[in-house]
């Protein structure tokens, strides 16, 4: 009868594995597309999450969780591990564990494993052979892990699917006759005591379990305040020492897993420098890693800077077929004007980023595959640590270059959360795409075209100080940010560098797919919803008179004998002065005066929000140029003619344009990175901090620029 | 008393055990094992961190670390 109930229904299942275990393939195989990437709860570390048919009666709901080296956590992966563990009452915690490990490092495998039968919940040992066949003469006898460790072993290969089928099958084993794996651990004298007090006072029926809260209470989420106490009370009375208690046991562990190790595994191979040793001469050589590792980062760079340009433009075109589309099959009015300028457009400031974070993506997942990712760090590592960034902020820092959004949703693979968080706040200082529409325009103004040496051009020297000053202007906020974000955590480095593979191309399929459906679903939402507020700020006035506008520029067609170009172009520019964004412009102008700023820069500003290039297309609409051809040259004319009514002098003067220049370089005008920020911090704090400091960067920065010059 | 950070590149040696506690669980974990050999690769651009051979496995770990591994 029991059988028969325990078959219905559905069975938790937690996939558990050091680092580098081959655990997402295992994963992958199991789940297929058939997984949900979402976010633990409290912390931006990816909870993937995707179910299976064991029968037909029962369903397996997997959850993935981060890789860990042991129940004493040293990251935010291994807390969250541990948190679950240890807390029946967790939704995520599970009914069986599939305990993956890499056959050819057992040693170090086998410790968590041995932590996790402690804690009494049915555990099955997947055991990744899939790099096993790259070493000669390396063979396990599983039967004899069996035997010692009395835990069912399943060999599986991550890499052509081997061994699905037994894990299920052992899972609904498992799960029908629940086979608890007897904690063979022996506690000293002072934990026993310890732990059987804890066992007294709360509701832990599991020793290890006991010995585990004893160790950690200050840092488990689900005890309360009342349980905390009580817990330490008794680590007081008992005089406690957790950290000999740790050294203790994990060397015990050790004692066992050794010896064990050393049977089971037969090593034939005499290899003494195998691949990886070769390969790392070259590739973590002082001078020719260094070389190698740059080199990688300008293909990076190429790639979503060039290659990306293409699709780009593409959806660019498509989007603007659909507004012209939609514009000739609607009837003029309110509703089409929000579907093609608000919604089209926002739709498509969606999309276009698609095609550079399919390319970053592709790209970062290939190296982390490999096992490149870790020899970036090595590398990089004394640099950057002093401007409290990781070796894996390099990779941001430069794709942010092309563009800041695929390059903080990056940013996640820094285990270290106050290293993350700086390379996030600072990647957008890094002179981003977006800008070279605004430089090109303004370096115009703000440098006469002249050559130095035949073959230096002023104006790309120019440009090219803009980037130099992005980047110095990151690297310092990088190193500020560290002096005041303080954590009470120790920075450890101690990290693996494993062996290199043949990338698992599944893996990085579903990486790639992954990453461009949480932009679309998470940040889209966000861009569109800003995006329609700024169609409604631009075509929205707080009065009648964006009607008169059409009704004055009629009559004035008449008597000044405009064509129809020219009879549109008028109504938007003035349309575009009564609007929310035009009053906002005009309000804002007492702020921005003393950088050098009219109210129709002051528009410019506004609108630069939805992405910078648009501050080229805003410029059209207000100087009336918008659909006569070529936007950039025209507007380019027209800017260069523009004189201050008062004084009579160009308004794009040398310190004006220096000043714009400036200022686009270091404001946060980006909705989509706020977006991505807000998606990645999950909160509004760390965008909000951003667009303060970096707006403020380039207030004060435009001002002092704007007085050297003028 | 020797400490890894003062291996010459190519040099080994063997681990005894560790200075600072903290640091310990989590150099055990990676496998720095009492007994183990301990083999200096080569080091990063600057000199830190260290590229090591720790029985099989391929570890790195920065100077202020590796001063805590204490070598027979």
């Amino acid at each position: 009868m029991k059988e028969v109930l325990s078959r219905q229904g559905l069975v938790k299942v937690a996939l558990i594995g050091n680092p580098n275990s081959g655990k997402t393939s295992v994963f992958n195989r199991l789940t297929g597309l058939n997984q949900k990437v979402g976010n633990f709860p409290g912390v931006t570390v990816d909870k993937k999450t995707g179910s299976f048919n064991l029968d037909n009666n029962t369903q397996a709901k997997l959850i993935d969780l981060p890789g860990a080296y042991s129940l004493y956590p040293t990251s935010i992966d291994e807390r969250i591990v541990l948190d679950i563990l240890t807390n029946k009452e967790d939704p995520l915690y599970p009914d069986v564990i599939v305990y993956v490990a890499d056959a050819t490092n057992l040693e170090r495998h086998l410790l968590l494993l041995s932590q996790v039968q402690d804690l009494g919940i049915p555990v099955i040992l997947a055991l990744n052979m899939a790099d096993l066949a790259s070493k000669g003469g390396y063979k396990i006898d599983s039967a004899a892990i069996t035997k010692k460790l009395g835990i069912s072993v399943v060999e599986t290969n991550g890499r052509s699917g081997g061994g699905v089928s037994e894990i299920k099958k052992e899972i609904l084993n498992k799960f029908n006759h629940k086979v608890i794996p007897s904690g063979g651990f022996k506690f000293d004298n002072g934990s026993t005591k310890v732990l059987g007090e804890i066992k007294g006072k709360l509701k832990v029926e599991n020793d290890y379990q006991a010995i585990l809260y004893a160790h950690h209470y200050q840092n488990l989420g689900h005890l309360n305040s009342d349980e905390k106490a009580v817990i330490e009370d008794i680590i007081a009375k008992n005089n406690f020492s957790r950290i000999k208690a740790q050294v203790d046991e994990t060397m015990a562990r050790f004692d066992k897993i050794v010896p064990l190790v050393e049977k089971v595994v037969v090593n034939n191979s005499n290899a003494e420098t195998s691949f990886t040793e070769k390969l790392d001469k070259i590739l973590t050589h002082k001078v020719f890693g260094s070389i190698i590792f740059i080199s990688i980062l300008m293909v990076v760079f190429q790639a979503i800077f060039a290659w990306s340009s293409y699709p780009m433009d593409l959806i660019d075109e498509a989007f603007a077929s659909l507004t012209e589309l939609t514009k000739s099959l609607l009837p003029e009015g309110v509703i089409t004007s929000l579907i093609t300028d608000g919604i089209i457009a926002g739709l498509g400031g969606v999309l276009i980023f698609i095609p550079q974070i399919t390319i970053l993506f592709l790209l970062v997942a290939l190296l982390e595959e490999v096992g490149y990712m870790s020899r970036a760090v090595f590398l990089s590592d004394s640099i950057m640590r002093k401007f409290g960034l990781n070796g894996r902020s390099i990779v941001s820092l430069i794709s942010g270059v092309a563009c800041a959004v695929p390059a903080i949703m990056a940013t996640r693979s820094i285990g270290d959360w106050r290293e993350r968080l700086i390379t996030i706040m600072v990647t957008p200082l890094m002179s981003c795409s977006a800008r070279i529409p605004v430089f090109t325009v303004l370096v115009g103004f703000a440098v006469p075209q002249e050559y130095y040496f035949g073959i230096f051009n002023l104006q790309g020297l120019v440009v090219m100080g803009l980037y130099i000053a992005g980047a110095t202007a990151a690297i310092l906020s990088a190193y500020v940010m560290k002096q005041i974000l303080k954590t009470r955590e120790i920075s450890y480095l101690v990290m693996e560098l494993p062996t290199y593979k043949m990338p698992h191309w599944k893996n990085v399929g579903i990486t790639v797919f992954e990453k461009v459906k949480t932009f679309v679903f998470e940040a889209g939402k966000i861009i569109l919803i800003i995006s329609i507020f700024l169609w409604f700020l631009a075509s929205y006035g707080p009065s009648d008179r964006m009607e008169q506008v059409e009704k004055q520029v009629a009559t004035e067609a008449t008597t000044n004998n405009w064509d129809e170009t020219k009879i549109e172009d008028e109504i938007a520019s003035r349309k575009i002065e009564v609007s929310y964004a035009g009053y906002l412009g005009k309000a804002i102008e007492p702020i921005i005066e003393p950088l050098g700023f009219d109210w129709k820069m002051g528009i410019a500003l506004i609108t630069s929000f939805a992405a910078r290039e648009v501050f080229v297309g805003t410029m059209a609409t207000i100087y009336s140029v918008g659909s006569s051809g070529d936007d950039e040259q025209s507007v380019v004319q027209r800017m260069a003619t523009e004189v201050n009514p008062e004084t009579g002098e160009l308004v794009y003067d040398q310190a004006t344009s220096f000043s714009l220049l400036v200022f686009y370089l270091f404001a946060m005008q980006c909705m989509s990175t706020l977006a991505i920020v807000k998606r990645e911090t999950k909160s509004w704090k760390w965008p909000t901090i951003q667009l303060v400091y970096m707006t403020g960067l380039a207030y004060i920065s435009s001002l002092v620029v704007f007085n050297i010059f003028s | 008393m020797k400490t890894a950070d003062l291996l010459k590149v190519g040099e080994k040696g063997i681990i005894q055990k560790f200075l600072d506690e903290t640091l310990s669980v989590k150099l055990l974990e990676m496998g720095f094992l009492p007994g183990s050999e301990v083999k200096l690769i080569r080091t990063a651009p600057f000199g830190c961190p260290l590229y090591l051979k720790v029985g099989k496995n391929f570890l790195a770990l920065r100077r202020k670390e590796a001063v805590n591994v204490i070598l027979k």
